[in-house]
């Protein structure tokens, strides 16, 4: 009994939210498009819902007019498993993608006629998976070839994401040349970060499809999504798994993480915290009698008045009234101080020159 | 007393009065789904879907709250934002009028949204706003990026298709995004507000592998009031989803001119939806020329259909899955189309009126943009409303506007035009303009390209710029004179445009959009112009500030270490000069 009070407690959080982005543009940055729709491929399979993934593709390469197969993208070469599926829903597309909306997103501050779908509307109970892969450096990552967001910008990020309670626990997870130098910076508490290679190295990508003409998928979100694969919603895989998943000898940059932000300790970290969506279901046997009477609802609608003289739909093309139309009147504006200014200068130019005697048949 | 309690029982027993539509009489909605598969001129074949939910409530009045079939994101949008009618159409590709034929529904490629508010809405422009971002987060679509630099008011073209009691031209908005890309994240939200979703009806065939592989893909929805009934005294709302594809002759039919539904979708139909009170197939089996039985269906159909769309008299085989004997023998419902005859590729019909545009001239600085529009009726002349937008960094000189036609000069009956305002208004260009028979009318304007800001570039703009299709509508004479239709009998196809007179139908074209390439700079140069004048600082300063500060002094020579100690004493033992 101890122990089933313990394990409730365990974790903490009471939903899950992932944003997922993919920062690059151009038809050879394929694969980033396919690193990113996998991992969204598999958080949904493991429960979490649309409403509660943020997804941004900066490029659309399923409907690129390069794609041989229009509609699909594929992770595995000889074209095994399209990750685009027949169900997705992208938040930001295209030239929404921008450090500005990114960091929108995370720290809330969206204009007020935002739609819901593309908002995180997270809370203190909220386990969060963010995950990003693009081009980057050490200290940077490349959105869409014209702008960069530093690791600096992005610790502040989560920091300020920290202070207003937006988050339960964070888990980071980068695949991008150098990616360690994006999580080096971090500072608030409850955040694992994870990268697919270290300062100095590069991430390489998996296979080239001759069919396709490009790389499908990078080295170390291959073997990750070849990880998730196996996981289910009552797995009880830990993270420690997920740090063993792409030695040097597969992925040939060396994989990173960091974890001593993190309140618990890694083997206590089940996956399916951050990438499934496992709720603590209690079940109670009490019952609610439901006595409106729902069918008088319907019968409820106000009355119609209807109207007195038929309605008529307008016609299409009225020739005789477009061309007897008359023009809108623009509205009046008083002159601006330009006019005014000129007519002035013009005035007293005048009266200097041929003197002040002439006003008196000007008025 | 007496006289009076019989008089009001007399009333209370005649019912409610025509004032009245019956309070407690339940609002009823329904679904008709429908598909119309014509084959084209060319071999390819184009599958057009609507769905048509029509609910016999006013949406603007009173609380509504019990949704059924019509859904609830689009109910609701209607009703707070004061929504008259609605049009949102996503398209990729373009539909080749000159080869295929007039279309029953076109769209512009991109993302097209025009829509007229009710005279009630105080602030239109902020209802708009609010409404493109709403439908950006339904529709998966970009259309937040619809701002005042790319809406427009047409004056005289896009009046509406529903009912209307007067058309003031401040209460629509027009907007095309012609970068817009449509793929499977927009499918998806738009099958979710089917009844039925994709597990029945004819929605079953709407898969995105197949759909999005086809030279011409355009779904659209519209919203919009109509007559509930034939005296047209209440109000009803309809929503309609369509989908037209054209498939591509050598790419999906492997060079065959024979089609199958499950050729084209890689699926058959199986069962109805059970919501729907109507579901049919039409399968377009006119004669093309003089002889008839061209053109070949199996299974054998339900029934015939003869109907008068788009002027002419046209023949459809139709099968009506709602009907018990069509699933009696197989199952699946597979319609094929086979060509009995070879077709003579030297007939193709050509459409009354269609039209091309295209960018003339050659730099960067400046361009010309020509519209040709060809009226093909032998002897019939008709007029034509052409809106043009342009967007405001291509500088329109309207003093080199010159419409020609036959040779000589062709001035407009009607003409309006706004100019742009830097990076807050686009060009607008509306002209009526009378096309005599059997012409080809030019209209060319000549254009300078302006030069961005930097910070206004898109990340890829070497690619291009954009420019939207232009309009045209116009009233082209029918062949066969129309007669007044019942609009629930006849197949949803017909009964988009309401006609008013029989002699001609209404039509709505679109052309190409044009893509333009603006000077573009050099983006690298700010890291360049940097780093050179930091080097040039760095060496010139370097070097002045050490000369200033750099003191000098003098250095004793070193004796030398030990090896050359020793050196120099054997060499004065020898009497050689030391080192």
């Amino acid at each position: 009994f101890q122990d089933q009070a313990e394990q409730f407690f365990r974790s903490g959080h009471t939903n899950n939210w992932a944003v997922l982005v993919c920062t690059s543009r151009f038809w050879f940055n394929y694969r980033h498009v396919a690193n990113t729709l996998s991992v969204y491929r598999s958080v949904k399979r493991l429960g979490i819902p649309d409403s509660h993934i943020v997804l941004m593709l900066a490029d659309d390469m399923a409907c690129n007019p390069r794609n041989p197969k229009p509609a699909t993208v594929f992770s595995h070469k000889n074209m095994e498993l399209n990750v685009y599926g027949d169900d997705v829903e992208v938040d930001y597309r295209s030239y929404e993608v921008t450090v500005e909306n990114f960091l929108r997103v995370l720290t809330g501050r969206i204009p007020p006629s935002t739609p819901r779908s593309k908002r995180l509307l997270s809370d203190d109970r909220s386990n969060i998976l963010i995950y990003m892969t693009g081009h980057g450096g050490n200290g940077f990552l490349k959105f869409q070839d014209s702008e960069e967001i530093t690791n600096v910008e992005l610790a502040d990020a989560f920091e300020q994401m920290w202070q207003k309670r937006r988050y339960n626990e964070l888990l980071f997870i980068i695949d991008t040349c150098q990616g360690a130098s994006m999580y080096e910076r971090f500072y608030s508490p409850n955040i694992m970060a994870l990268a697919s290679s270290q300062i100095g190295e590069d991430s390489l990508s998996h296979q080239p499809d001759l069919g396709i003409g490009v790389h499908l998928m990078d080295r170390y979100t291959f073997y990750v999504l070849e990880f998730l694969e196996e996981i289910h919603p009552a797995s009880q895989t830990n993270m420690n798994d997920l740090f063993q998943v792409c030695p040097k000898s597969l992925c040939v940059s060396t994989p990173g993480h960091r974890t001593d932000l993190f309140q618990r300790a890694p083997q206590h970290v089940l996956i399916t915290d951050f990438f499934g969506s496992v709720r603590k279901v209690e079940i109670t046997k009490e019952t609610l009698p439901l006595d409106r009477d729902v069918a008088g609802l319907e019968s409820r609608f106000p009355e119609e008045e209807l109207a007195t003289e038929p309605l008529k739909y307008a016609e299409q093309l009225p020739v005789a009234q477009i061309i007897h139309q008359k023009p809108k009147q623009k509205d009046w504006h008083p002159p601006g101080g330009f006019i005014l200014g000129l007519w002035a200068l013009i005035i007293m130019v005048f009266f200097k020159t041929y003197g002040i005697k002439h006003m008196k048949h000007v008025f | 007393g007496m006289a009076a309690e019989l008089l009001l029982l007399l009333l209370v027993a005649a019912g409610p009065g025509p004032g009245w539509a019956g309070a407690g009489r339940e609002r009823r909605d329904a679904l008709r789904e429908e598909l119309l598969l014509s084959p084209l001129p060319t071999g390819d074949v184009a599958a057009t879907f609507q769905f048509r939910t029509r609910w016999d409530a006013d949406l603007q009045r009173g609380a509504v709250s019990h949704y059924r079939l019509f859904p609830k994101a689009l109910g609701r949008l209607v009703a707070a934002l004061g929504v008259r009618e609605l049009h949102l159409a996503l398209t990729q590709g373009f539909w080749r009028t000159r080869y295929w034929g007039q279309p029953p529904l076109q769209a512009p490629a991109g993302a097209e949204l025009w829509v007229w508010f009710q005279p009630t809405v105080t602030d239109v422009d902020k209802s708009w706003k609010e409404l493109s971002n709403i439908l950006s987060g339904i529709f998966c679509a970009s259309l937040n990026f619809i701002d005042s630099t790319n809406t427009v008011i047409p004056t005289a073209s896009f009046k509406p298709l529903g009912l209307a009691n007067g058309t003031d031209h401040n209460l629509l908005r027009y907007a095309v995004l012609p970068r817009e890309v449509v793929c499977t994240e927009n499918l998806t939200p738009w099958k979710k507000l089917l009844p039925c979703g994709s597990k029945a009806g004819l929605a079953v065939l709407l898969k995105a592998e197949r759909l999005f592989h086809s030279s011409y893909h355009s779904q659209a929805v519209h919203i919009r009031p109509i007559c509930r009934d034939a005296s047209c005294l209440a109000v009803s709302w309809e929503l309609r989803q369509t989908l037209t594809v054209v498939f591509d002759f050598f790419s999906s039919g492997q060079g065959k001119k024979d089609w199958s539904l499950f050729k084209m979708f890689s699926r058959t139909l199986t069962d109805t939806c059970p919501l729907a009170s109507q579901s049919k197939v039409y399968v377009d089996i006119s004669p093309k020329n003089k002889e008839k039985e061209l053109l070949e269906v199996s299974p054998t159909p339900t029934s015939v259909h003869e109907a008068i769309v788009q002027g002419e008299k046209k023949t459809y085989a139709v099968y009506d899955l709602l009907s018990p004997s069509l699933f009696n023998t197989s199952r699946s419902l597979n319609v094929q189309l086979k060509w009995t005859r070879p077709q003579d590729s030297s007939e193709m019909p050509i459409p009354t009126l269609h039209a091309q545009r295209y960018v003339g001239g050659y730099g960067l600085q400046t361009g010309e943009i020509c519209t040709l529009i060809y009226n093909t009726h032998p002897y019939r002349a008709f007029p034509v409303i052409l809106l043009e937008t342009v967007p405001w960094y291509l500088r329109l000189y309207v003093h080199t506007l010159t419409i020609i036609t036959k040779g000589k000069e062709n001035k407009p009956s009607y003409i309006h035009y706004q100019p742009a305002q830097d990076r807050r208004r686009p060009h607008l260009l509306e002209m009526l303009i009378q096309l005599p028979a059997n012409s080809v009318t030019k209209i060319t304007i000549q254009f300078e390209r302006a030069l961005l800001k930097w910070t206004e570039y898109p990340p890829d703009p070497n690619h291009g710029f954009y420019v939207g299709s232009s309009v045209l509508s116009a009233l082209v004479p029918s062949v066969t004179a129309m007669k007044d239709m019942d609009v629930e009998q006849s197949p949803l196809f017909a009964s988009l445009f309401p006609s008013s007179d029989g002699s001609s139908y209404f039509v709505r074209l679109y052309t190409e959009p044009l893509l333009v390439n603006l000077p573009t700079p050099d983006f690298s140069m700010p890291y360049n112009v940097i780093c050179l004048t930091c080097t040039v600082v760095a060496v010139c300063y370097g070097s002045f500030y050490n000369l200033l500060t750099r003191t000098f002094h003098v250095e004793e020579p070193s004796r030398g270490g030990l090896a050359k100690r020793l050196a120099n004493v054997i060499r004065k033992f020898r009497g050689v000069p030391p080192l």
